[in-house]
Order: C-alpha cells, then sequence, then structure tokens
C-alpha cells in the first residue's frame, strides 16, 4: 500500500447526506474479479445519462474535478452494502482522501485498507469546506496524516481524530495482513486451547461437497 | 463476584486471540467464514499472490447467490447462466474453492441458497461463535447468539490467510422491545419501525442486543430478520441471546452438535445471555403493542412509515441538509409530501431475499395469495432464499398457491434485491419488496422500492395497489 503523509489537492464537493455504497458503485460493476478499471463506474448512475454520456452538470464531470483527490460528502458516507469495489472505484478515480462528518463503519474500514484516508471534520467546519468550494472551486485543501490537520483553502485549519493503528498504517504503508500473519503463533496458540465450533469438510462419507 | 457482561461481551472476550491496546486493534478469531461469489475473488487472488493457503478451510463454506440466475431449470435438471461476466465470476468462486479445498455449495447443488439462508439452516450457525462474510447483511446470524457481521474483501482475505480479523471492540446498545406484537405486524415491521426511529446512521459503531417480551416470543426466522437489517440502522451486527426457541430450530440440523455433545452445547450456550445487571452503551425501547405494519417512502431504509401513514413534508425537516435528503428521495421516487401510499399501484411485488425468503415468510406470503389472484398488470416474484426452502415449499404445495395466483417461482437466489442477476425493475416500475435495501437503483436502474413485510407484500400483490393486509385478512 502507498504510504499517505501529506496530500493537497483541490477538492469535489458532493454534499449529499447518506451517500451508500450502491450509489458509489452501483451493483451491476461488481460481476468482476479483479478491482481494475473501476474508476469509471464511480457513481455511475449519478454521472451518466441514458445513453453513457456524462452528465455535464454531475460534479465529477466538471473540469474542475480532474486531477482533485478529495472527496467531501455529506454525513454518513458509505452506508449500506460491504463492497470494497466502493474503495476501489474512489481509488481508481483518483481520490485518495474522503472527508464528511461521519463514516459508515464497513466502509471506512475498506477505505482505510486501500490507502484512502476517512476525514471526519465537526459539522461547522465541514459546512466551511462546502462553502470554499463552492465559492473558490480552485482552492487547495491540505491534509497532513503526522499532525492530524486539514488545512482549508482560506488557511483555517482543523484537526480531525483517527485511531492509532490506522494512521500508523496509512503513514508507513503497512498491510494488515502482514500484521496478521506476524501473529501466527498467537493465533495457534489459541486454536490449541479452543477447538472448532463446525467442521464444513465432510469427512467423506457423502462425498465431496464439491462438485 | 465476576462483573456482569453483555451477551456480546461474552462472545467477544472468548475469541480474542490479543486484546485490544492503544496502539493496536484486538485479534479476533473467526469461527465460521462465509464466502460467496461477489466478495471473494480479490481475496483469493491476494493469497495466491503472496503463495499463502487457506488457514481452516474446515471453517469455510462457499456458495451461490448474488449473481445466480433464479429462472427455472431446464429439462436436464440445469441452471444455466448466460451472462459471461456472472459466468466467469461463477467459475472463478468454483476454480479457487477447489485450489484452496474450500467446500462449495455451488449452483445446482441441492444445499445451494442466499449465504445467509444456509448458515442458520444447515446448522452451521450456532450460539456463541463469531461468523463473518464479505457482505454486510451477515448481522442476520446473530439471530442465534452468534457475533456475526460483514467485512470487506481484504479481509476476505485476511480471514481465509489467518482465521482472525483486527477489530476495534464497539460500542453496545440494547433495543428492548416491550409488549406484544398485534396481529397483522411482525418482525420485519419491528426493523423498519427502529430504523425510522433511530435512522440509518444510528447504531454506527455499535452492536445491538435485541431484548424484551416481544423479542423472546418470535420465532427463529423472524429473529433473523430483525438481525439482518441491524446493518440498515448502521450497526455492524444484531444480537439475540439464545433460548429454547434457538435450541429447538438448531437441533437435528446436519452440522448441529450430536448426543452428548448436543448437551454439553446447550448447557453452554444457556450462559450466554447477558447477565442482570449487565451494561449497554446505549438502549432504545419500542412499545410492540403500538406498531403497524411498515413500508418505506423514500430511498433508504430508515424512511419508512406506517402503512396507511402519508409521505412527509421536506419542509418539516430538521435542517437543510435533511430537507435536501427528502427532497432527493421524493422526486426519485416520484411522491408529493403529503401522499397516503396505501392504494399507490405497483408494478412488481418481490417475496424473496436474505430478509424474507425463509420458509416461514413463503408460508405467510402463501397464506394471503391462497385462493386468490395476483392483480392485472402486476408482476409477482417469488424467490426461495435456498434449494433446502424450495424443496420445503414445494412439498407444502406453496409453489402451487403462487402458480394458481399467477405469480413466479423461481431457484434460490439473491434475485431481485441486488438485481445482478437478470431479475430486475424496469426504470420508473415502482415493486413492493421483502428485501432490506430501498436504495436508488438497487432493484434495477431507475427502478424505484417500498420496502415492506411479506404479509403486506402479498397483499400488495392481490390488490395491484398497496395494501395493509390487515384489511385482507381481518
Amino acid at each position: 500500500m502507498e504510504p499517505f503523509e501529506r496530500l493537497v489537492s483541490r477538492v469535489v464537493a458532493l454534499p449529499v447526506e447518506n451517500v451508500d455504497t450502491d450509489q458509489i458503485i452501483p451493483a451491476r460493476f461488481l460481476k468482476v474479479t479483479d478491482k481494475a478499471g473501476l474508476g469509471d463506474a464511480l457513481f455511475a448512475d449519478w454521472r451518466y445519462a441514458e445513453d453513457g454520456t456524462p452528465r455535464p452538470d454531475f460534479v465529477l464531470n466538471r473540469p474542475e474535478a480532474r486531477g482533485a483527490r478529495i472527496l467531501v460528502a455529506g454525513n454518513n458516507f458509505g452506508c449500506g452494502s460491504s463492497r470494497e469495489h466502493a474503495p476501489w472505484a474512489l481509488a481508481g478515480f483518483g481520490f485518495r482522501a474522503v472527508v464528511s462528518t461521519y463514516f459508515a463503519d464497513i466502509f471506512r474500514s475498506n477505505a482505510l485498507k486501500n490507502g484512502i484516508l476517512p476525514v471526519v471534520l465537526e459539522p461547522e467546519v465541514h459546512a466551511r469546506l462546502l462553502r470554499q468550494a463552492a465559492e473558490m472551486p480552485d482552492g487547495e485543501v491540505a491534509i497532513d496524516l503526522h499532525g492530524r490537520t486539514l488545512t482549508l483553502a482560506d488557511g483555517e485549519s482543523a484537526t480531525f481524530p483517527i485511531d492509532p493503528f490506522a494512521r500508523h498504517c496509512l503513514l508507513n504503508g503497512v498491510d494488515q495482513l502482514g500484521f496478521l500473519l506476524a501473529e501466527r503463533a498467537a493465533i495457534a496458540r489459541y486454536e490449541a486451547a479452543n477447538p472448532g465450533r463446525v467442521y464444513t469438510v465432510d469427512s467423506g462419507e457423502e462425498g465431496a461437497w464439491i462438485h | 463476584m465476576p462483573r456482569s457482561r453483555t451477551l456480546f461481551e461474552k462472545v467477544w472476550e472468548s475469541h480474542l486471540v490479543r486484546p485490544e491496546t492503544p496502539e493496536a486493534p484486538a485479534v479476533l478469531y473467526v469461527d465460521l467464514h462465509l464466502v460467496h461469489e461477489v466478495t471473494s475473488p480479490q481475496a483469493f487472488a491476494e493469497l495466491r499472490a503472496r503463495g499463502l493457503r487457506v488457514r481452516r478451510p474446515e471453517r469455510t463454506l462457499a456458495t451461490m447467490d448474488h449473481s445466480t440466475p433464479t429462472t427455472p431449470r431446464r429439462s436436464d435438471g440445469r441452471i444455466p447462466v448466460t451472462d459471461a461476466q456472472a459466468a466467469a465470476q461463477l467459475a472463478a468462486l468454483e476454480r479457487n474453492c477447489r485450489d484452496f479445498g474450500v467446500p462449495l455449495f455451488a449452483l445446482g447443488d441441492d444445499r445451494q441458497g442466499i449465504v445467509h439462508v444456509i448458515g442458520p439452516e444447515q446448522g452451521l450457525t450456532q450460539p456463541g461463535m463469531t461468523v463473518v462474510c464479505g457482505d454486510s447483511h451477515t448481522s442476520t446470524h446473530g439471530a442465534f447468539g452468534a457475533l456475526a457481521f460483514g467485512i470487506g474483501t481484504s479481509e476476505v482475505g485476511h480471514v481465509l490467510a489467518t482465521q482472525c480479523l483486527l477489530q476495534n471492540r464497539p460500542r453496545t446498545m440494547e433495543v428492548r422491545v416491550n409488549g406484544r406484537l398485534r396481529p397483522g405486524v411482525g418482525a420485519k415491521d419491528v426493523i423498519l419501525a427502529l430504523i425510522a426511529r433511530i435512522g440509518i446512521g444510528g447504531g454506527t459503531g455499535h452492536v445491538i442486543e435485541y431484548t424484551g417480551e416481544a423479542v423472546r416470543s418470535l420465532g427463529m426466522e423472524e429473529r433473523m430478520t430483525v438481525c439482518n437489517m441491524s446493518i440498515e440502522g448502521g450497526a455492524r451486527a444484531g444480537m439475540i441471546a439464545p433460548d429454547d426457541t434457538t435450541f429447538n430450530y438448531l437441533a437435528g440440523r446436519p452440522f448441529a452438535p450430536e448426543g452428548p455433545a448436543w448437551d454439553r452445547a446447550v448447557e453452554a450456550w444457556r450462559g450466554l445471555a447477558s447477565d442482570e445487571g449487565a451494561a449497554y452503551d446505549a438502549t432504545v425501547t419500542l412499545d410492540a403493542g403500538k406498531l403497524s405494519p411498515m413500508i418505506t417512502y423514500g430511498t433508504n431504509p430508515g424512511m419508512g412509515m406506517p402503512v396507511d401513514g402519508i409521505v412527509p413534508d421536506p419542509a418539516d425537516a430538521r435542517d437543510a441538509s435533511q430537507r435536501a435528503a427528502l427532497d432527493k428521495a421524493l422526486r426519485y421516487m416520484g411522491l408529493r409530501p403529503g401522499e397516503r401510499l396505501a392504494g399507490k399501484p405497483v408494478d412488481v411485488v418481490f417475496v424473496g431475499s436474505c430478509t424474507n425468503s425463509r420458509i416461514s415468510d413463503l408460508r405467510t406470503a402463501a397464506s394471503v395469495l391462497r385462493g386468490r389472484r395476483v392483480a392485472p398488470g402486476v408482476r409477482l416474484l417469488v424467490v426461495p432464499g435456498s434449494q433446502a426452502v424450495k424443496r420445503q415449499a414445494e412439498a407444502e404445495g406453496l409453489d402451487r398457491v403462487f402458480r394458481e395466483a399467477g405469480g413466479e417461482w423461481r431457484e434460490a437466489g439473491c434475485s431481485m434485491c441486488i438485481a445482478m442477476n437478470g431479475d430486475q425493475l424496469a426504470p420508473g416500475e415502482y415493486a413492493v419488496s421483502t428485501s432490506n435495501r430501498n436504495f436508488e437503483g438497487r432493484q434495477g436502474k431507475g427502478g424505484r422500492t417500498f420496502l415492506a413485510s411479506p404479509l403486506t407484500a402479498a397483499a400488495t400483490a392481490v390488490r395491484g395497489v398497496i395494501t395493509d393486509a390487515r384489511e385482507l385478512v381481518g
């Protein structure tokens, strides 16, 4: 995973509450076996007209969205389905941070595993950020993960909470699977003390389950 | 004397490989990992890339449900997959399960079905276990007193490789449902009423435990309906303490313990209930006797109201953001503030999904449809949750009830709940659906969903308009 330390970028403002992962990437795009190319499906039903052409009034299709790496969304971003295709699509478009007043649990967890920083702001700061995005679309916002600060285009700065482990992993590009694999011995000890509750693999009398 | 603990605390603490520290989350052991075709391919690819094996294939079970067709079998008994992309995804699961030794209930297997239907019906989901799946409705399994929650694909890889997850300990919320439900009001109405009350973010960061007389009186399948939609209130998991209802359901299921092992298990399971005086971080109380059949009017499951209610006015919203959200939802739904939903014509009625596709749901729907006809111009789609549910329904003649009423009787799968398999609404169509999500486009691009119970759905199919079932069945 690419480390995340500091990000300076224009923002894309999507001030909609409760953006669910079905909007971030509709289910018909989930019939894939890899992660590549999902950026094109990001917000597909809001972004494209019936004939597949981009809707010029949707924020991702406006010229100032090009190259922007920070999405500012409404409250409770990423609710609904657990699909990790949502952060894959956001990353595919180029986003590395999403700013909201709070995030749904599974989305936040998935985003962090893909190098996307979920930034939670107080409602007043969040509203100010949205106002500035409308008033000065070329203004840049700076996110500093070391200092846990977000600096608005007008120079005003706010801190944001992030749990120490998530911050450590992002700053150092640590992948969590590696961290878990290093716990092999502790896992083996747990298994020795706690026999399995169920065995999904048959003893063989009824034949293999796979056909 | 040991301190009083909640059901959640007991299950959480007994699965800690390492407790949480200020620097790192807990390492939590997973007893049962359920896998399906949509959220697993990239996880298996990660294992391949790192040269890892599946640590505990015998604590893992895969099935095919999301992108599988539900169209009737051909004369040779096969279910053809005509969508090339879906076929490739299903083939990838078959290959991954073969290569990594993971048992699979594939399409065509007589145990195949929706992942959250087959776990319980096979007796794999048991009290006190930790259960995860790359699917947010894994909360369903909490009905047995398991700690069960949805995970992302990276975490599917973590569990495949280590049988563990890194987790921060969630907070707890008690949802106490006092009193008794009135006739015609069921589990789906309880959970829709709760989400309407707390909002779709109200449970974020929490595990819910459902308690109270009304919860105790629910059957296992109704309890699964309640826990299933915990995620729609933002909670990762919902749990219900196991009791005789739970044990009676589990007894004799294929993977449930037998003989002396069963007796030991039941004794241990009886100790899982929250202790007297155990504390929750939050408590919400509902009065069952005041609940009505519920229906949603908007584009998230929190936008719900009694079926005889009127659509709220954005002008009455708490703040500008909520006003904008409600206004957007009503425009998408094509509804006016103050409009009554009862009496509104619909195009489609869908009975199915991991929320409401079990045998008791189908019996309820059939009780309304028996001897009646689906209204002209309405399409009724009935999709059983598993092959086992389908066989049971056919043994009881329920399939004939649905067919003779003019409905479609299908193979098992997620179907129109997520519209990945060709079962979907056309743009602009209205559906009353027993599923769990009314998000924009969830049942097909441009489709408009009213979530409701199987009883309301069946009554709506008969009348062709949104109907309070109590008018039909008294």
